[in-house]
C-alpha cells in the first residue's frame, strides 16, 4: 500500500507540474485513490483521470469565502435536535448503569457543563491483564466505592443497654470483594477511636460518655449507626458503582463517577483508552485538544445512538470554537455569545438591558465589522457577496 | 503523574515550532500570531513537552474528514 501511495503522490506531482492544476489533497483522499487504484486495476491513464475528476468535486465542494458556517452549523445540529428523545434512557448493554443520552446530553455538552448529571468512565485494562478476570475483579474493587454496610452479615445491632453499637462483618462478602482485613481494621480504627475488634465483631461505644440526657443519647446512638453503616472502606473519590462487562475480547470496567487522574495513575490500567465522559476533567488531566477531540466524540455518539446522522464537520466547527481560547467555553450567554466584541451583538443575543448599561459606562465603541450589528443598523452584513468590497483603480483609466 | 498523557488516544501529537519554522509557515498569511487558537500555559501537555508562553505549538491531529490535519496554537502567558 506504501508504495501505490507514494506512486499516486508521484502522479499527482506531475499533473501539478505538467497541467498547471495546484493540487493540495488530503492524506485520506490520497489514500482512497490509491485504495481504488488497486481495487478498480486502473491504469495510469486512468488514474490521472480520477485525479482530474477528483480535483474538479473537491474544488466544488470547498467552502466558499464568506460562507456562512457557522449558521449552517447551527442549523444541521439543531435540527435533528428537535427530533431527539427527551427522555434519559439507560445504558446499551449495561442495565444497570444509567447514562444521560439525548438532547439532556447534548444540551450538557455545548453548554460545557462543570457537573454532568452522569460522569461515567470505561476503564481498560493493558495487554498482559486485559483478560485476567481475577486482577480486574480486584481492581474494580478497589476502584469502587464499599462501605461497612455492605461486608455485613447481618444488619448493626443497636444495644441501648450498654449504649454501643455492635455489626458483625462477614468474611465471604470481604472475600467476594477482595478486600484487605488489616486494612478495614484499620480504617474503622482511625474513623472511631473507641472501637473494639474482635475477630468479626466490631463494637463502638457512642461517643458521649455523659449520660444526663438519655433521650439525647439514644439519638447520638442511631447516628453513630448509620455512620458506621456509612463508613467508606475502598474506592476511589468520586467513583461510586462499578460494573464489570466482558465484551469479545477483554475485560472493561465502567464506573459511576469519574476521576480520569487518579484511574491513569494506577497500575495495569490502559492509559491509552481509558477515559471519561467528563469534558472538563479531560481539558484538565490531558489537556485542550483532547478536550477538543473528546467534544467531537461525545456529540457524535449522543447524536448517532439516536439513528441521527450530522456531518462531523458542524461539529468540528463547534468544538474548534468552543477551545479555541485555551479553555472549554460554552455555547451561549456565559460562553462565545456573551463574550463577542461587538456590543450591539451581544445585546442583540440575550440580556440587552444589561449590555448595553455596561457599554455606556464603560464608553465602548462598536467596529461595525460583524453580523448581527449591521442588521441593526441597516447595512449590508459582511457575509457572501456582502464580505468583499470593489474599488475603483483610478490610475488605470 | 507518572504516566505519560501523549500517549493518551485523546491527545494528538504536539510539537513546538523553531523560529524557522515559524517565518516559514506563516509568511503568507493574512492574520497575526496573536489570533492563532490559544492554549494555556499551564495545560498538562504544554508542561509535559516544556513549551513556553509565545511558543507557537504544531498540532497534528488525526482528523475523521482530512486523515491528517496540522493545526497550530499559541502559548498563551
Amino acid at each position: 500500500m506504501e508504495d501505490v501511495i507514494i506512486k499516486v503522490e508521484e502522479i499527482i506531482a506531475q499533473l501539478n507540474e505538467e497541467e498547471n492544476l495546484d493540487i493540495d489533497f488530503p492524506d485520506s483522499y490520497i489514500e482512497d485513490l490509491a485504495k481504488s487504484f488497486v481495487k478498480r486495476d486502473l491504469s495510469d491513464d486512468e488514474l490521472r483521470e480520477l485525479i482530474r475528476r477528483l480535483k474538479a468535486a473537491y474544488d466544488r465542494a470547498h467552502v466558499e469565502a464568506g460562507e456562512a458556517v457557522g449558521t449552517v452549523a447551527a442549523q444541521s445540529v439543531g435540527e435533528p435536535g428537535t427530533q431527539m428523545t427527551m427522555r434519559t434512557f439507560h445504558y446499551a448493554g449495561v442495565t444497570e448503569l444509567n447514562v444521560t443520552l439525548g438532547l439532556p446530553r447534548l444540551i450538557e455538552i455545548v453548554d460545557a457543563r462543570k457537573e454532568i448529571a452522569t460522569p461515567t468512565m470505561d476503564i481498560y485494562f493493558d495487554e498482559e491483564r486485559r483478560n485476567d478476570e481475577e486482577f480486574v475483579r480486584t481492581l474494580a474493587n478497589q476502584i469502587g466505592k464499599s462501605t461497612i454496610n455492605d461486608i455485613l452479615s447481618d444488619s448493626i445491632n443497636l444495644n441501648y443497654g450498654t449504649m454501643e453499637v455492635e455489626a458483625d462483618l462477614d468474611n465471604k462478602k470481604i472475600e467476594e470483594k477482595r478486600l484487605d482485613r488489616e486494612e478495614i481494621n484499620s480504617i474503622i480504627e482511625k474513623t472511631f477511636k473507641k472501637a473494639t475488634i474482635t475477630n468479626n465483631h466490631i463494637v463502638i461505644p457512642s461517643q458521649k460518655s455523659d449520660k444526663s440526657d438519655s433521650k439525647f443519647e439514644i439519638r447520638e446512638l442511631r447516628l453513630l449507626a448509620d455512620k458506621v453503616r456509612d463508613l467508606q472502606i475502598s474506592g476511589i473519590k468520586g467513583i461510586g458503582k462499578v460494573i464489570i462487562r466482558k465484551d469479545d475480547v477483554e475485560w472493561i470496567i465502567h464506573t459511576e463517577g469519574s476521576n480520569l487522574k487518579e484511574i491513569l495513575d494506577m497500575d495495569g490500567i490502559d492509559h491509552v483508552r481509558t477515559t471519561t465522559n467528563n469534558i472538563h476533567e479531560i481539558g484538565e488531566v490531558l489537556g485542550i485538544e483532547a478536550a477538543r477531540q473528546s467534544i467531537i466524540n461525545e456529540a457524535q455518539n449522543t447524536l448517532s445512538e439516536q439513528g441521527l446522522s450530522v456531518d462531523v464537520r458542524h461539529i468540528m466547527l463547534v468544538a474548534d470554537i468552543m477551545t479555541s481560547e485555551g479553555v472549554v467555553k460554552s455555547i451561549g450567554r456565559h460562553g462565545i455569545s456573551g463574550e463577542k466584541s461587538s456590543v450591539l451583538a451581544r445585546a442583540a443575543f440575550e440580556e440587552t438591558g444589561k449590555h448595553l448599561l455596561n457599554a455606556s459606562i464603560r464608553g465602548e465603541v462598536d467596529d461595525l465589522t460583524g453580523i448581527i450589528e449591521n442588521i441593526i443598523i441597516g447595512q449590508p452584513i459582511p457575509l457572501g457577496t456582502g464580505s468583499v468590497g470593489v474599488k475603483m483603480d483610478y490610475k488605470n483609466e | 503523574m507518572k504516566i505519560d498523557i501523549q500517549d493518551h488516544m485523546l491527545v494528538p501529537k504536539h510539537e513546538i515550532m523553531t523560529e524557522e519554522e515559524i517565518s516559514e509557515e506563516f509568511s503568507d498569511v493574512d492574520y497575526e500570531f496573536k489570533d492563532l487558537p490559544k492554549i494555556r500555559a499551564n495545560d498538562p501537555v504544554v508542561e509535559a513537552i516544556g513549551a513556553e508562553p509565545g511558543n507557537v505549538l504544531r498540532i497534528t491531529r488525526e482528523s475523521q474528514t482530512a486523515g491528517v490535519f496540522v493545526t497550530y496554537r499559541i502559548v498563551e502567558g
